[in-house]
């Protein structure tokens, strides 16, 4: 029996392994190969020059833009998503309190599941052409139309430097928040609905049973959309370039790093430097993945 | 740009979804570029240019020699010219010349997606329409050695008369325009002059008279404004070049074209002299009076706007109305008017316009068949070439005569009554937007802060200066020069 095992396993394991060393690996070995030479993308062989790619990273203006708004979306838009997809999602499951016995969600709990998830189905690029008109600057966007009715001056959401950021930060929050809600309730119903009873007996309010309950038997869920979330601040490529003005602008407020990377390959045909630029978020990325594991590592709790 | 069919109306909503599926595979969460645009292994390219392409006898009929079997490839970016003077005129006058040739015909809209992995690998075409907001690097490919050098091109006989070389057939500056390193690699083909757009049906109904100075210009977006028209216009959010080329071309009539040369020649404090801060300053004035909201529009959203009468002047180039020609209603009649005067003192007169070849067709290097190529070019640089394309594309070539007698339409009419009236008053091409895409970049961005009121022309002045320093000091970017 044991031993024909091991050729079941290995056959299993062998080609995802296979295609992830061929598309993940290699292409990221050729990354760091990449960085360290001055290929513009046109011949096949590159020449060599070291690290000064990196060192030219240093004082790009443009580069460290990016990276700070990274530093803005990585506070900004999980912790925002978080809150309100726990909201959501605590009120769909246990908002309604008990009854027959059993924790309920509020009324028509079912339906709003799915409206919460539909953004979630639609594609990236859509929701970036949904809300180009959403956000449109003049009287003819849906919100500055509606603001318009109530007397209010169109609002400049996508050209307002420093409010471009935030207008998209709001377009993925308001995408990713019905993946949440559904992680979540998933995390809140292998809950063991003794634990919420036996607190309701004692007389625990909504209030206590969410931060006392739910919040701690929830935290490795938790954990996981912290690092989904915080991986997807690393990227907003599509959105970036779907929704703000000359790419990234006004004036580099809305750029990020995949937008430059890949404007200094395909417009400045700099693919070495481009791959300097994808070698340093790649860092980024793995630091903040690791450190996330790491800062919020707790006890298990066992139930 | 030299990319004048890739005016941004042709990033379509598709277009964009199409772009996303293909860069979300490349710049993903993690690092950047991988697999898709790797290079191909280690190992050195197939050497495709040392096996000599097959070629036929040399005769008056064929001055390269090309083969009479020789497959050919061409690429065309199917933008605001469409790609129907392709198939329609020069790939059958093509075939007509080498019955026996296939010719294969490839249209897209993103150049340098399409043709970016070929090159990489060594499979590239025959021949390029290289523009398009995704055009390739022209510098960057020349650098590689991956583009063919058309001296002789230029120097083979005409088709029209075997007597005259082909440079003897176009418009004086074509073959200049097109110098990298100071040897000509691409051929630029469309003549575009730049200016101010309007309706002069509407201009007419309204009793109103283009400006000639700045100090009109500020009266007459008085007068417009007061008629519940905006004066001036330009989508900010993928067209800023258009107002940038009226700052340089207001600046070049100031200074006169030494200025553009020093500019593309990176020349210390360029950007910082006099005529570029009085130009900038000007035309900041004229900013005021658009609406903040144009900022986040695309060209095509500002375009519509002036085909439904609601804008007086909008800055283009002489591509626009073939662009819009299914737009625009029908009593809707373009003409052009060159920018205002800036002081009294001009080195130009009011008359002066921006007219130069564009539009940059190239024959790489490492081609199968780059006989064929210079061939095919020599064939759209035929007076029958250059006609047909005028034809099917509405826009004038550079080989002189060639649209002779053909109807204009209102807005060719007046671009050509235009150019009459400036006679030797033509501002110059700029070369830095191809040669230093970063720079350009960089001016895109501070034009849509100047224009929409965000910095100074100080300010604009020195952040300009800053970035072409830049430029200039970065080791990896190769330095090119011209001298006129």
């Amino acid at each position: 029996m044991r031993h024909g095992r091991y050729p079941f396993i290995i056959g299993f394991l062998a080609a995802p392994v296979l295609l992830y060393v061929v598309f993940v690996v290699s292409p990221y070995l050729q990354a760091f190969y990449i960085s360290l030479t001055d290929w513009k993308g046109v011949s096949a062989n590159p020449r060599f020059i070291g690290l000064e790619n990196f060192s030219r990273l240093l004082d790009d203006e443009v580069f460290w833009a990016a990276v700070r708004h990274h530093g803005v979306l990585l506070l900004a838009m999980p912790l925002v998503t978080i809150v309100i997809a726990l909201f959501f999602s605590f009120l769909l499951n246990l908002g309604g309190g008990q009854r027959g016995g059993r924790m309920t969600g509020i009324g028509g709990s079912q339906v709003y599941r799915v409206i919460f998830f539909l953004p979630q189905v639609l594609a990236v690029a859509i929701v970036g052409v949904l809300f180009q008109t959403i956000y449109r600057p003049d009287g003819s966007g849906v919100i500055n139309g509606l603001l318009g009715k109530i007397g209010i001056e169109p609002v400049g959401w996508l050209i307002e430097p420093g409010l471009a950021l935030w207008s998209i930060i709001g377009v993925v929050v308001w995408q990713a928040v019905g993946f949440y809600v559904v992680l979540f309730s998933a995390g809140m119903s292998s809950i063991p609905s003794d634990v919420f009873e036996a607190a309701a007996l004692d007389g625990a309010g909504r209030f206590t049973l969410f931060f006392k309950i739910t919040l701690p038997l929830l935290w490795d869920t938790m954990q996981v959309a912290w690092v989904y979330l915080g991986i997807a601040a690393f990227d907003c490529f599509a959105l970036v370039q779907v929704l703000s003005v000359d790419r990234g602008g006004p004036d580099n407020s809305t750029t990020v790093l995949p937008m430059e990377i890949w404007r200094t390959a395909f417009n400045f045909s700099k693919f070495g430097y481009a791959s300097a630029m994808g070698v340093a978020l790649f860092f980024m990325t793995i630091t903040f993945a690791a450190l996330t594991l790491r800062v919020t590592r707790r006890e298990r709790i066992e139930f | 740009m030299s990319n004048m069919a890739g005016t941004p109306g042709d990033i379509t909503r598709r277009q964009m979804l199409r772009r996303i599926g293909l860069t979300a595979l490349i710049a993903g969460p993690g690092a950047g570029l991988l697999s898709a645009c790797a290079t191909s292994g280690t190992s050195p390219a197939p050497a495709t240019s040392a096996a000599p392409s097959a070629s036929g006898a040399v005769s008056a009929a064929n001055p390269f020699g090309v083969a009479a079997d020789a497959p050919l490839e061409v690429v065309i970016f199917k933008g605001g010219l469409g790609d129907s003077y392709a198939t329609e005129v020069h790939e059958p006058l093509y075939k007509k010349a080498f019955p026996k040739a296939t010719v294969k015909h490839v249209a897209t809209q993103q150049i340098a997606q399409t043709l970016q992995p070929r090159f990489a690998s060594g499979e590239v075409p025959d021949m390029i329409a290289n523009s398009g907001t995704d055009l390739m690097d022209n510098g960057a490919l020349q650098q590689e050695g991956q583009l063919l050098e058309l001296t002789e091109l230029w120097d083979a006989p005409s088709i029209d008369d075997p007597s005259k070389k082909v440079r003897d057939m176009v418009a004086p500056g074509t073959v200049e325009s097109g110098l990298i390193a100071n040897k000509p690699y691409l051929m630029n083909y469309v003549f575009s002059a730049y200016g101010l757009w309007y309706d002069s049906a509407l201009f007419e109904k309204n009793g109103w008279t283009p400006p000639k100075t700045f100090e009109e210009f500020k009266t007459f977006c008085e007068k417009v404004k007061a008629a519940g028209i905006v004066p001036f216009a330009y989508a900010g959010k993928n067209a800023s070049y258009y107002a940038y080329w009226m700052i340089l071309i207001s600046a070049a009539k100031i200074e006169g074209n030494q200025l553009l040369v020093d500019i593309d020649n990176l020349v210390d404090g360029v950007w910082k002299r006099e005529s570029v801060k009085q130009s900038a300053a000007a035309w900041a004035e004229i900013g005021k009076y658009m609406d903040k909201s144009f900022e986040g529009l695309i060209h095509t959203e500002v375009q519509t706007r002036q085909n439904q009468g609601k804008i007086a002047l909008y800055p283009s180039g002489s591509w626009l109305e073939n662009e819009q020609s299914s737009q625009i209603p029908k009593e809707f009649k373009y003409a052009l008017t060159p920018t205002p005067s800036v002081t009294a003192a001009d080195a130009m007169p009011f008359e002066a316009i921006r007219a130069a070849a564009g539009e940059a067709y190239i024959v790489p290097a490492k081609a199968k068949n780059p006989k064929g190529g210079l061939e095919y070019l020599r064939i759209m640089l035929s007076k029958e070439g250059a006609r047909g394309f005028t034809q099917k594309s509405g826009n004038i070539t550079v080989v002189t005569g060639a649209a002779d007698g053909l109807e204009l339409s209102p807005g060719n009419a007046s671009l050509s009554a235009a150019q009459t009236a400036a006679g030797v008053n033509i501002v110059t091409y700029s070369s830095f937007e191809n040669w230093y895409k970063e720079l350009e970049t960089e001016l895109r961005k501070h034009t849509n802060a100047l224009m929409f009121g965000r910095i100074s022309a100080d300010e604009f002045c020195d952040r300009m200066q800053k970035a072409a320093d830049k430029s200039k000091a970065d080791s990896s970017i190769t330095k090119q020069n011209r001298t006129v």
